[in-house]
């Protein structure tokens, strides 16, 4: 059934029509409307047989959840920023142990200076952590995405984050067909786990591990990673056939006509620029984009649905022959670049292309329309640098001109 | 669960399990087929009260739990010199998971088991006094606070040994560590009081907080076992003796235990609500210099200069003798 509803709210519902068995909560902006809406279904009898935990941290909030996954139940936690900080050593603990953990990123920024607001900061910086990474570009993947993050965590025995952005979806109301209960028990299988804390088979979960086995024990971790391509790329296209609509994946192609991302081109179409970009910046740029289309300037969109595993196959095959590459990075590398550029960039070494990086909308600031049309317009004029910041402001404020922005490596 | 039948060494005395008291009234470990929980061939040092207590407080619980029990421990000695891959010496399923979130994790699986009916099956918790009273105090304090399901074990050895023995907020003022050392003018942990899990425990107001030593390792078992009668968030604190950070023979355990429970230095004590209920007396009241004397950590006490320090371990021992009444007496 259609109908409005704001991210988080969406979210809640979906996550709890898939039956966790065990939901944490502490309070983070902008994710604090997702377990608020839980907690009132834990309350209310929408959520059966299933423990909802106030913790006193993040930290505590995610070793709960490690906790309820060992003892064999479905466990969701949701974060954001500052919190995704201060669980980080539980959260690399989780994949370590195969702890198929599903998890909300509400991202948000990370100070000094303090904001509250979007970009992709937070979630980026757990690049490393050993959790699958999802990225919504708008509602309805948003709350999609997390039947399919349980799916693939419970069959790979690896974690899931779903990040999608904090206000700009978890706060804004949109139209969202949810998948209903009976869809999702049709759907989703019950939960299993690789090892359980079991009084009847008793296992040892956490040793320590020395020199002679730790290496092997990472080397099987990352094997099992990249499985993880194939079952993302095999449940989200199981969701498209059971739910009709095209949600996550690896890499969404969007339709170069209508940039629709439910429309899905063929790879590698040969365009002159094309634009990779992750999270909601996706809708801004489909908007952005088609007057561009329509004004007869090649250019097509990309958008990264799993960040981890980073999808390189998948993108170069996207690409095909084009070789002039604009993207739009929602997390800085200090003294580097991009984050998502970098990572583009390691998925493209030896292709020859030409990759530019547009840090764009760092703590919440706007990404206009126009500016990104003019991002492409310099591109296509052999303007644009290697490194730039969209709409970086030079007025009344200490910061070199434009021009001077750009950073060689 | 399955026991494995091992040659049984300790006969005969009350002290090791009581074989000549009545079958009803004798220890876990008394029993032949004692659940052996932390199984022989670890890794612990010779002399270990921390491994000595966690399988006593292990036998127990499982004993109490009719098998079902569930252990999430922190890091610590305990953790690594149980568990080294391949190998585990550990016989009740067990968790290890970080440093500081024993109490969680614990709560996490008995949240577990709750959502999945399975409300037989008991969680217990432990750790160190590092992953108790510093790093691991507000995962501890928010299971206390939400009166969690979860027997949490501390076994305080007064440091961090597992890393070298260098100062926890456990460590009390004086003693020398990795890093207070015994040097310059104010020799040893120049601040500290041995912050008292089992006091900050009581502010809880969690139903059950007990204190207890391997130099009446029946009064620990009789803890465990009250303990595992309660529900909800419960704390049982044991001091235990570390050979290496204490410096001290690995023969003197006991005897370092029994001396600081005798000399008031450490209060055997159990709590109910937030009210302290019951209180072991001292039996011979022994000066503290039988605690301290044996250890080289306090080595410098007993040298010139040492006597303002030797001093405050006096007035310590009598503050704890008046708190509790270990001597008795007071109406």
């Amino acid at each position: 059934m259609r109908e409005v509803l704001e991210g988080s709210q969406a979210v809640a519902r979906t996550v709890a029509r898939c039956r966790p068995g065990v939901i944490c909560a502490y309070p983070i902006s902008p994710q604090t409307h997702i377990v608020e809406a839980l907690s009132v279904m834990a309350r209310t009898g929408e959520l059966t047989d299933c423990e909802y935990v106030n913790v006193e941290s993040e930290f505590s909030a995610m070793s709960v959840s490690i906790g309820a996954s060992a003892a064999g139940s479905r466990a969701y936690t949701a974060t954001a920023s500052q919190g995704l900080l201060y669980m980080a050593e539980a959260v690399f603990n989780a994949s370590g142990m195969g702890l198929p953990i599903v998890m909300t990123v509400a991202n948000r920024a990370i100070g000094a200076p303090i904001n509250i607001w979007n970009d992709q900061s937070d979630a980026l910086a757990m690049r490393d952590a050993g959790w699958l990474q999802l990225y919504a570009a708008d509602n309805q993947e948003a709350a999609d995405l997390h039947i399919i993050a349980f799916a693939v965590a419970e069959e790979l025995g690896i974690p899931a984050m779903v990040c999608m952005d904090g206000f700009v979806l978890t706060h804004a109301s949109d139209v969202v067909d949810l998948a209903t209960a009976e869809q999702i028990d049709g759907f989703l299988p019950p939960f299993r786990a690789q090892q359980v804390l079991d009084v009847e088979n008793p296992t040892t979960i956490g040793t320590m591990a020395g020199p002679e086995s730790f290496t092997e024990t990472k080397y099987l971790q990352h094997l099992r990673f990249l499985d993880a391509a194939e079952v993302i790329d095999r449940w989200s296209t199981a969701f498209r056939e059971s739910f009709g609509r095209q949600t996550g994946g690896l890499v969404a192609r969007y339709d170069p006509d209508s940039l629709d991302r439910n429309n899905l081109a063929p790879p590698g179409d040969a365009t002159d620029v094309t634009v990779i970009a992750m999270g909601s910046v996706l809708g801004t740029l489909q908007a952005a984009l088609v007057p561009l289309r329509a004004a007869g300037v090649s250019v097509r969109l990309l958008g990264i649905s799993s960040f981890r595993p980073f999808p390189e196959l998948a993108l170069r095959e996207a690409l095909g022959e084009c070789r002039d590459v604009i993207v739009i990075d929602r997390a800085l590398e200090l003294g580097a670049g991009g984050v998502l550029t970098g990572n583009v960039g390691r998925a493209l070494a030896g292709t020859r292309s030409r990759i530019h990086s547009v840090v764009a909308g760092l703590g919440g600031r706007p990404i206009l329309e126009a500016s990104l049309r003019d991002v492409v317009a310099r591109e296509r004029a052999g303007q644009l640098g290697r490194l730039e910041f969209l709409d970086l402001k030079t007025g009344g404020v200490p910061v070199p001109p434009v021009g001077a922005t750009e950073v060689a490596r | 669960m399955s026991t494995v039948h091992i040659p049984f060494l300790q006969t005969g005395t009350l002290a090791v399990g009581g074989r000549l008291l009545r079958e009803d009234d004798r220890s876990v470990q008394s029993h032949a087929d004692r659940p052996s929980s932390l199984t022989r061939g670890h890794r612990a040092c010779q002399g270990c009260a921390e491994a000595l207590a966690a399988r006593w407080v292990m036998d127990t619980a499982v004993d109490a739990a009719d098998g079902k029990l569930i252990v999430a421990n922190a890091t610590g000695c305990l953790e690594v010199f149980s568990t080294l891959y391949p190998e585990s010496a550990w016989k009740p399923p067990w968790i290890h998971s970080v440093f500081a979130n024993a109490a969680a994790v614990a709560t996490g699986i008995a949240s577990s088991l709750h959502a999945q009916g399975k409300d037989d099956v008991r969680v217990l918790a432990q750790g160190g006094d590092g992953g108790t009273v510093d790093i691991g105090l507000a995962a501890v304090s928010g299971m206390f606070e939400r009166n969690d399901d979860v027997l949490y074990v501390c076994y305080d050895n007064q440091g961090y040994m597992n890393t070298g023995v260098q100062r926890s907020s456990a460590t009390p003022a004086s003693a020398r560590t990795a890093t207070t050392p015994a040097v310059g003018h104010q020799p040893g942990a120049p601040v500290g009081q041995g912050k008292s899990m089992p006091k900050i425990a009581m502010a809880h107001e969690i139903p059950y907080v007990a204190t207890a030593t391997v130099a009446d390792l029946r009064d620990l078992e009789s803890k465990v076992r009250t303990a595992m009668s309660i529900h909800g968030a419960r704390y049982l604190h044991v001091l235990v003796p570390c050979p290496l950070g204490w410096g001290a023979s690995s023969a003197e355990s006991i005897a370092l235990s029994r001396a600081a429970v005798q000399s008031g230095i450490f209060a055997v004590i159990e709590a109910r609500a937030g009210e302290l209920t019951e209180v072991q007396r001292i039996r011979e009241l022994a000066p503290v210099e039988d605690y301290l004397r044996p250890q080289q950590r306090f080595a410098h006490l007993f040298k010139p200069g040492g006597e303002d320090a030797l001093d405050r371990w006096r007035q310590l021992a009598q503050a704890n003798i008046r708190r509790y009444d270990l001597l008795g007496g007071t109406p």
